[in-house]
């Protein structure tokens, strides 16, 4: 610990941070639980007369959705403070993205929130293209494929939430079968892309290549797979009392609570108020897409969780639709003007994946042109005009926004994200406090933070 | 509280379907214990797990697995020690040093005027993005679907150029020789060489003769 950071505990906070000023008085026992019998310990506690408890829980706990740890003041077995304690998994990835072009920014940047990690590329490129002020000419079929791309993504998503809440609450089978829906998902993200998370898929100025052969099939035939697989979540959880008995009224936040935490997405949906940037500030032309916006008002941890199952089926809609237009108008899918598109051209041969031999002979045997700027986008990249340009997208956890400045060079000179797992774990201590321990399980769980999207 | 959970959904969902209301009492009534139907009907279904390593599952075509050196069909090495590629990495993992070729000193190993003298990919850094097989001018560098690079060691997993590079196919010559006669650089790149011709063999053969002898 440096200095500063002592001089902040005189202030009031406790070795944890945990306390809000002036709870701890100078003679307050402490016991520390190192080693040692539990036994003796609880003797030890017993005689101090002592009931208030500090628990770190995390960062490596089980339950904890990654690298979260939780800071828990416990009177018995009930909750009177909670706080979140993050940074465990920084990666430095914006500072970063200011020492690479803005193309290979997103190679960055898809890697914050690992779960979704189309939406990370998708809000950087449209913060780039707005700055670039080409968000008109993006080709109508790259839109598709983006809006495609992320809504097969919020679905992978929120299964991997109900999955991973479900077996915190050891709900295991719902676990397997969650994850056996995602794996559908992303083989078609691997068809697409050739990865199965962090693609680097979306670039500025389109997607990196087009939907491969028999994608389209593929989609057609994944659709009812994952619709029935959800289906089989909502069966196993829905009615089933013993969820209920723990999600029922727990981990509640009501719209106030919501709105003065800037908690997004499910949580904010599940206290009533039907917000969804796709609606509310429509990107990527959602606005010409069917689809509902789910609420519920019963603000708990059970409404969070229905929320997402019914927005697996809604995405999968706009799947279906995405699907429809892809299959009839066929297009480019990156911008026209040489001077951002990114060069290549790819294509799968014997040999593998490679920039395709029309491609070659065009700038290596024809087009003294084409390959000079082939070299200069990919040795120096595009420049951006000097400005600012912030955008945000619903992504699966919440309002996921960028914000880039550019000095008009050929790297950003600062790219932020608001990253809607950060803001919502906000809401750790309102949704817990005052709980048992047994609720800030449930309430993290329905939170879905990402620690690779909180700390970046 | 447990009988009011549903506040209610704004779409026309299955639960809240007003048509639905009369098949869906028995629904309803065994809504609680549905979950055991669920586990009873997979007991029936084909087991989602991948038996790997004992059954390997193909990856899908586009898959971003270990690159590979591409030759020219009359056996030249692609690269032309551009750097292009390392320029692209994002993660740093590429090392090329170009070297010139040198038809005097029987030094030349791809068409045009330089190679890739080194070429190092180092798969400790690498995270697959593929930038730099969409830089590659050439397609020198391709992406091949091999995913098995798992190692114990750190040194190991520097792949170099020998690693890398494609195996010689049948007809392949492998360099250096000489560019197929009265052949340019561009030739090469608008598909003209089919193979290696009769003078290039002859060259090899007496090219590793002289080494051989030397010896
Ligand atoms: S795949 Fe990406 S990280 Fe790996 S060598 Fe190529 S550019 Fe670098
Ligand atoms: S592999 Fe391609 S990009 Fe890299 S140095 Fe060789 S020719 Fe240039």
């Amino acid at each position: 610990m440096t200095t500063h950071t002592n001089s902040a505990h005189t202030a009031g906070s406790d070795a944890f941070g945990a306390s809000t000023p002036g709870d701890v008085d100078a003679d307050t026992p402490v016991l520390n639980a190192v080693g040692g019998d539990w036994d003796d310990l609880v003797d030890e506690a017993a005689a101090m007369h002592e009931e208030r408890i500090v628990v770190n829980m995390g960062p490596q706990h089980p339950s904890t959705h990654g690298v979260l740890r939780l800071i828990l003041e416990l009177d018995g077995e009930t909750v009177t403070e909670a706080r979140a304690g993050i940074g465990y998994l920084h990666t430095g990835i914006e500072k970063n993205m200011e020492f690479r072009t803005w193309t290979q920014g997103v190679t960055f940047c898809t890697r914050m929130d690992y779960v979704m990690p189309l939406f990370n590329e998708a809000v950087y490129c449209l913060a780039v293209e707005k700055a670039l002020g080409i968000t008109d000419q993006i080709p109508e079929r790259a839109n598709v494929i983006r809006v495609l791309m992320m809504e097969l993504n919020r679905a992978a998503s929120h299964l991997v939430a109900i999955a991973t809440g479900g077996m915190e609450m050891g709900a295991t089978t719902v676990m397997t079968i969650g994850f056996r829906e995602r794996e559908r998902i992303l083989e078609v993200f691997e068809m697409v892309s050739g990865l199965r998370m962090n693609n680097n898929y979306i670039r500025p100025g389109g997607v990196a290549q087009d939907i491969p052969a028999g994608c389209i099939d593929k989609v057609r035939e994944m659709v009812p797979l994952v619709h029935k697989g959800t289906k089989e979540i909502e069966d196993l959880l829905n009615e089933n009392p013993i969820l209920k008995a723990r999600t029922v009224d727990v981990g509640y936040l009501d719209l106030t609570g919501c709105i003065a935490l800037g908690a997004t997405g499910p949580i904010l949906r599940s206290a009533g108020l039907p917000y969804d940037l796709r609606k509310a500030d429509p990107y990527c032309g959602y606005e010409t897409y069917d689809f509902e916006v789910i609420t519920r008002d019963t603000c708990d941890s059970y409404a969070k969780l229905r929320n997402r199952l019914d927005e697996i089926h809604e995405s999968l809609k706009i799947v279906d639709q995405c699907i429809e237009r892809l299959d009839k108008n066929p297009g480019p899918v990156m911008v026209e003007d040489k001077k951002i598109a990114w060069p290549a051209q790819m294509s799968v041969g014997g040999d593998g994946q490679g920039n395709s031999l029309d491609h070659i002979r065009e700038i290596m045997g024809e087009s003294m042109e084409s390959l000079i700027h082939h070299f200069k986008l990919v040795t120096e990249g595009f420049r951006v005009p000097p400005g600012q340009a912030y955008v945000a997208i619903e992504s699966p956890k919440g309002e996921l926004g960028c914000h880039v400045v550019s000095d008009g060079g050929t790297r950003p000179y600062r790219a932020h994200f608001r990253d809607p797992s950060f803001n919502n774990l906000q809401a750790v201590a309102a949704m817990s406090e005052g709980g048992s321990v047994a609720d800030v399980i449930i309430a993290v769980a329905s939170i879905d933070p990402v620690m690779g999207g909180v700390d970046r | 509280m447990a009988d009011n959970p549903n506040a209610k959904p704004r779409h026309s969902g299955a639960d809240g379907d007003p048509q639905k209301s009369e098949s869906s009492f028995l629904s309803d009534l065994f809504a609680p214990v549905a979950g055991f139907g669920v586990t009873f009907s997979t007991m029936f279904r084909k087991v989602a797990t991948e038996e790997y390593p004992e059954q390997k599952r193909p990856t899908q075509l586009r898959y971003h697995g270990r690159h590979q050196l591409n030759r020219h069909p009359d056996g030249l090495e692609k690269c032309v020690g551009c750097e292009l590629c390392a320029w692209a990495c994002p993660a740093d993992a590429i090392y090329v040093e170009g070297a010139d070729n040198d038809d005097e000193s029987g030094q030349r190993y791809s068409p045009g005027e330089r190679y890739g003298r080194v070429y190092q990919i180092n798969y400790l850094r690498c995270i697959f993005c593929a930038l730099c097989i969409e830089a590659c001018p050439t397609r020198a560098l391709t992406m091949t679907n091999e995913y098995e690079l798992a190692d114990n060691n750190r040194a190991d997993l520097i792949f170099t150029k020998d690693q890398l590079l494609a195996p010689i196919q049948s007809g392949m010559l492998p360099a250096p020789h000489p560019m197929v006669e009265g052949m340019e650089e561009r030739d090469y790149y608008q598909g003209k060489v089919t193979g290696p011709t009769p003078d290039q063999e002859k060259w090899v053969r007496e090219h590793s003769s002289d080494e051989e002898s030397a010896e």
